[in-house]
C-alpha cells in the first residue's frame, strides 16, 4: 500500500542529481505509507544509469528504447502511467526541473491524478500525507491536499537531501509499448556547454544583474577562482547578456548553495525567490538602499567593477599562502 | 493558411504587489492589492497575435472567473485579440478544474493553436497545458521561447517565435529546458505553454482600448459545460515563510573577505 514511484532523469546516459534528491522525497512517504519506492528511469542505452540508481536500495524500472533517445512527454507519459497501475503507486513523483514540470502533469491527468509543484517537504500524519509549496513567488508557503486517488507532485531538490546509498536494490525492465502514431516530434536539442558547474547543483554562486551592465567578466572570473556557477537576473537574460538557463528566480532556477554572491542585483522579490534559501549571501551593490542588502548576511556598498577584482585577488592571495 | 487560435487571460495579483497572508491563513490580504493579465499569458496574447498578423485567423481569448475577469479578457482584446470567452466560475481553481473546463472549451470552438502561460504568477503550479494537451490527446510544447534573443531583429519586427509548418499541419517550437534549447515539431491542434523569452508583449494602444469595448465577449457558467468543477488540488493552510535575519553591512572588501573566511567559512 502506498507505493511511491518516483521518475528519475537521466541526459546521455549520465543521471541528473536531482533525481536523488526526488528518490530521498519518495523515501520520506514511503516511511509513512509503508509502501515501497521504485524508480522508473527512461531512455536509450541506459543500462549504467539503472545500475547507479540500484545503488540507492531501490527497484528500478528500467524502460531501455530507441524510441525513447529523446525525451518527448508524449512517448514517456504511457511507459510511466504503465508501471504506476502495474505497481499500485499512489504518489508518482519527480524533481522540479523543466523534465519533471513537463512530464508529470502529463502522467497525472492520465492517472486522474492532481499535482502538487515545486514542493518543499510534507505535512498532515500517517500515511495521509499533505504537500507543502511555495506560492506566490515564494512569499507565502501552502499546505494543500490532493483529494485524487493517487497523487502526482515534484519536489524541489534543494529542500532534500540526496538519498542515500542501500542494500536491496534491483534493476527491472519496464514494458515499451509502441505509442502509435505520436502528435509530436523531437528535432534537435542545442545545448549549451559549460565547464562551470551546473547551476542547481553547485557549492558557490556568483550572480549578476543590470548593475553589470552586460560585463560578466569579472564574475565569471570570481566564479572560476572559487569552482563557482554564474547566475543572472531575469533583466540580464532578458538583454542577452547570459544565457538563458542561468535565470534564478521565480520563474527561473532555484538555488540554495552554501554561497550566493549577488552582485549589480538589486533584489526584486521574484529574484530573491530563487536563492533566498541559500546559506549564505552576499551582496555588492552601489546603491545602499537596494532590497538585496536586507536579506544579505554580508552586504557591500561598492562598484562591483572595483570589488570584485579586489576580492579576487585576496582569493588568490589566500591560496597562495 | 489562417489560424483560429485560443489564449487565455488569467486575473492574478499584480507582480509588484506586497503579498500577505491572512491572519488565519484561509487566503491573502487582498486590500490594496491590484490585479492584472497573468504575465506569462500576455506573452501567449502576444504570440497569438503575430501569429495571425502572419497567417490570418482569429485570437479568441478566453479566461475564467468572476465578472471581474472581464478586465482581462478586455486587455486582450485591446492588445488586439478578436473575441472573448468568460467561463464564470466562483469556485477554487485548480490546474485541474481549469483544465477541465478550458477541455470543454476547446470542445466547442475547435481552434488550431491553443497557446497558455506556463504558469500563472499566483499559485506557481505550471500545470494546465499540460493537462489540457493530455485531456485531448494533443501533442504538448511547454516552455515556448526561441534562439533569439529579446533584442533581436527578429523581435523588433515582431515576428512570432512560433513557425508554422509548409504544409500547415504542424508548428515548430523551440523549448527553454534545463542546459540548453529543444526544438520539437507539434501536430495541429497543438497546445503550447509560453515562457519569458518567447516576446516582449506589446502595449494596448488607445484606438485598441476603444475597439475592444464593441468586441463581443461570450458569457458561459462554468457549470453548464459539464466539466468536473470540484476543486482536486485543496489549500489547507496559507503561511508566511520564515523571514531571514539579513542586513548586516561589511565597510571594505578586506572586511568582507575576512568574513567570509574566518566565520562563513566559506573558503
Amino acid at each position: 500500500m502506498g507505493n511511491v514511484l518516483i521518475v528519475a532523469e537521466q541526459s546521455g546516459g549520465h543521471l541528473k542529481k536531482a533525481s536523488l534528491h526526488a528518490i530521498a522525497a519518495g523515501q520520506a512517504i514511503a516511511a509513512r505509507t509503508g509502501g515501497k519506492v521504485h524508480v522508473a528511469v527512461l531512455g536509450k542505452g541506459i543500462g549504467a544509469v539503472a545500475t547507479e540508481l540500484a545503488s540507492f536500495g531501490v527497484t528500478v524500472h528500467a524502460a531501455d528504447a530507441a524510441g525513447l533517445e529523446h525525451y518527448l512527454a508524449e512517448t514517456f507519459t504511457p511507459v510511466v502511467v504503465e508501471l504506476a497501475k502495474g505497481l499500485g503507486a499512489t504518489f508518482v513523483g519527480a524533481a522540479a526541473t523543466a523534465f519533471g514540470k513537463d512530464l508529470v502533469p502529463r502522467v497525472a491527468a492520465r492517472l486522474g491524478a492532481a499535482t502538487a509543484t515545486e514542493v518543499l517537504g510534507f505535512g498532515g500524519s500517517g500515511a495521509a500525507v499533505t504537500f507543502l509549496r511555495p506560492m506566490w513567488a515564494g512569499n507565502v508557503l501552502a499546505e494543500v491536499d490532493l483529494a485524487t486517488p493517487v497523487k502526482a507532485f515534484t519536489i524541489r531538490p534543494t529542500e532534500f537531501p540526496v538519498a542515500p546509498k542501500g542494500a536491496g536494490g534491483e534493476v527491472k525492465a519496464a514494458a515499451v509499448a509502441d505509442p502509435g502514431p505520436l502528435p509530436t516530434r523531437f528535432v534537435e536539442f542545442k545545448e549549451v556547454k559549460s565547464a562551470r558547474p551546473e547551476l542547481t547543483e553547485a557549492r558557490i554562486v556568483v550572480s549578476g544583474g543590470r548593475g553589470t551592465k552586460g560585463d560578466f567578466k569579472e564574475l565569471e572570473g570570481l566564479a572560476d577562482d572559487l569552482g563557482a556557477a554564474v547566475g543572472a537576473t531575469r533583466a540580464a537574460v532578458d538583454a542577452g547578456w547570459v544565457q538563458n538557463d542561468l535565470q534564478v528566480g521565480q520563474t527561473g532556477k532555484v538555488v540554495a548553495p552554501e554561497l550566493y554572491v549577488a552582485a549589480g542585483i538589486s533584489g526584486a522579490i521574484q529574484h530573491l525567490a530563487g536563492m533566498k534559501g541559500s546559506k549564505v549571501i552576499v551582496a555588492i551593490n552601489k546603491d545602499p538602499e537596494a532590497p538585496i542588502f536586507q536579506l544579505a548576511d554580508y552586504g557591500l556598498v561598492a562598484d562591483l567593477f572595483k570589488a570584485v577584482p579586489e576580492l579576487r585577488e585576496k582569493i588568490r592571495a589566500g591560496k597562495g599562502s | 493558411m489562417p489560424l483560429k487560435i485560443l489564449v487565455t487571460a488569467k486575473r492574478v495579483e499584480d507582480p509588484e504587489s506586497k503579498i500577505k497572508v491572512k491572519p488565519d491563513g484561509t487566503g491573502i490580504v487582498t486590500d490594496g492589492v491590484n490585479y492584472k493579465m497573468n504575465p506569462f499569458d500576455e506573452i501567449a496574447v502576444e504570440e497569438g497575435l503575430r501569429l495571425k498578423e502572419k497567417h490570418g485567423g482569429e485570437v479568441i481569448v478566453a479566461s475564467i472567473g468572476t465578472d471581474r475577469s472581464m478586465t482581462e479578457i478586455r486587455a486582450a482584446l485591446a492588445m488586439g485579440a478578436d473575441r472573448g470567452i468568460l467561463v464564470k466560475h466562483d469556485g477554487p481553481l485548480d490546474p485541474v478544474v481549469v483544465s477541465a473546463i478550458l477541455d470543454k472549451v476547446l470542445e466547442k470552438e475547435k481552434p488550431d493553436v491553443v497557446l497558455l502561460g506556463k504558469q500563472s504568477i499566483d499559485d506557481d503550479q505550471n500545470q494546465v497545458g499540460q493537462y489540457l494537451a493530455e485531456r485531448r490527446g494533443l501533442g504538448q510544447a511547454t516552455f515556448a521561447s526561441k534562439v533569439e534573443s529579446l533584442e533581436s531583429e527578429a523581435e523588433q519586427k515582431k515576428q512570432p517565435g512560433i513557425v508554422l509548418s509548409a504544409d500547415g499541419k504542424s508548428v515548430r517550437v523551440v523549448r527553454e529546458v534545463d542546459g540548453g534549447l529543444v526544438t520539437v515539431d507539434v501536430n495541429l491542434p497543438a497546445v503550447v505553454t509560453c515562457d519569458l523569452r518567447l516576446n516582449k508583449p506589446r502595449f494596448a494602444s488607445l484606438p485598441g482600448i476603444m475597439k475592444a469595448k464593441k468586441k463581443p465577449v461570450e458569457e458561459i457558467a462554468a457549470a453548464t459545460l459539464g466539466a468536473d468543477l470540484a476543486p482536486k488540488v485543496v489549500v489547507k493552510k496559507l503561511s508566511e515563510p520564515p523571514k531571514r535575519q539579513g542586513g548586516f553591512k561589511v565597510a571594505d572588501v578586506a572586511e568582507l573577505y575576512a568574513k567570509l573566511k574566518g566565520e562563513a567559512k566559506v573558503f
